[in-house]
């Protein structure tokens, strides 16, 4: 038990993998405009991330070496076409307004950095448990940018009102600029407070 | 396709929907390899070169194969295969046929099956019923976007390195900084709307 919740912490902040190692930096800007896009990219990755650590997992005794990234990106990709006509069927809108994003998971860089650096190498419980993780450290990044990003740039959060008639959106935060800079001042202050607490 | 037609589409994909800017594809090798001049060059030549290819290749896949066997549920598994398999291909014309070309472009090869950009454009190609050519055309054109954005944002790194800033922004916010201002630039070209 103690095992579990440490790994989640560990890829929910210690080694989060937005914001420390600094990969699946794609769809992070691009779906994160607003919170109901934020939680559905998350939560489609993470169903994928938990699949896919599993079944390559279990497959790693018997994958050619040679031929491994060709055997990984062949379940994720299955895992995700999955979860994309999933999506069109119960949650349309969301499928609409990810749009390209959706199939794109195949060539995000946490998974198949998950599939190579964890589950070719741990068991099956551990790697499902690890890609739980790294999930909802993606999920969690996408939340913070995209809740920012939301209130800022319509002055709602999940649809609704907040800042009152009187605030003027920002547009700009919700276009592609807003994206970049939300993303690099999110990792700063992540940096800004790591590097306190080794001091 | 007419001249103005193609115009449009080298526009469009270079300029007004720019691949990194305005779509957020390719960001990983973006901010990967744009710390030097050089391996920004290598980079965006060998993404040009993917991109045209598999557009082709992929929209050959898609109208010939796909369609007829009504697959285009496989679309994304179909298209990665594809896509890494014609990496892999390039990779081993490269050292036969050009070494010096291998040389200057090998590293990135093998980096480029996971550019989100080239299975995306492969993506797009379908989504906006384009012809054989056009989907070339607009591979090509995604890929001289990419280019673009990459140089101008190498060469603004550089003088980064020399600036001074607030010590938490080091690394990856500072670039992230700068690609915010370069896109806020590249938003001005919405406004372009060519017939």
């Amino acid at each position: 038990m103690n095992s579990f919740i440490k790994q989640l912490k560990n890829g929910i902040i210690t080694e989060n993998p937005n914001l420390v190692q600094l990969i699946g930096m794609c769809p992070t800007m691009a779906v994160s405009t607003s919170l109901v896009n934020g939680i559905g990219m998350g939560i489609a990755a993470t169903a994928v991330l938990i699949c896919s650590n599993a079944v390559i997992s279990l497959l790693r005794s018997i994958t050619p070496n040679k031929i491994r990234i060709a055997v990984y990106i062949v379940v994720i990709a299955g895992f995700v076409t999955m979860v994309d006509l999933l999506m069109q069927a119960y949650t349309p809108t969301l499928s609409k307004s990810l749009g390209l994003f959706i199939p794109l998971i195949v060539v995000n860089c946490i998974i198949l950095a998950r599939a190579e650096a964890y589950a070719s190498k741990n068991d099956v419980l551990h790697s499902a448990i690890d890609g739980l993780a790294m999930g909802l450290g993606f999920t969690f990044t996408l939340c913070i940018l995209s809740t920012v990003r939301e209130i800022l740039g319509n002055g709602t959060i999940l649809g609704f009102h907040i800042l009152g008639r009187a605030y003027q959106p920002a547009l700009i935060m919700i276009l592609p600029t807003g994206g970049f800079l939300t993303l690099g001042i999110v990792i700063a202050v992540m940096q800004k407070l790591t590097s306190k607490k080794g001091a | 396709m007419t001249i103005t037609q193609i115009f449009s589409l080298m526009i469009t994909a270079i300029l007004i929907e720019n691949f990194i800017f305005v779509k957020f594809l390719g960001c990983c090798p973006f901010l990967g390899v744009s710390k030097k001049m050089d391996t920004a060059i290598g980079m965006s030549l060998a993404v040009i070169f993917v991109m045209t290819l598999a557009s082709i290749v992929t929209w050959i896949i898609n109208t010939y194969v796909l369609v007829p066997l009504q697959l285009e549920y496989m679309q994304t598994v179909a298209f990665i295969l594809v896509i890494a398999t014609l990496v892999q291909f390039v990779e081993m014309v490269l050292i036969k046929v050009m070494p010096a070309l291998y040389q200057a472009l090998g590293i990135y090869l093998p980096l480029i099956t996971t550019n989100c950009a080239v299975l995306g454009v492969a993506i797009l190609n379908i989504n906006k019923g384009l012809n054989l050519f056009g989907s070339a055309l607009y591979g090509f054109s995604g890929g001289v976007g990419f280019m673009l954005a990459i140089l101008l944002f190498a060469s603004v790194r550089e003088r980064i390195e020399f600036c001074d800033y607030p010590k938490c922004f080091d690394g990856f916010p500072i670039a992230l900084i700068t690609a915010a201002l370069l896109s806020l630039a590249f938003m001005g070209f919405q406004g372009l709307k060519i017939w």
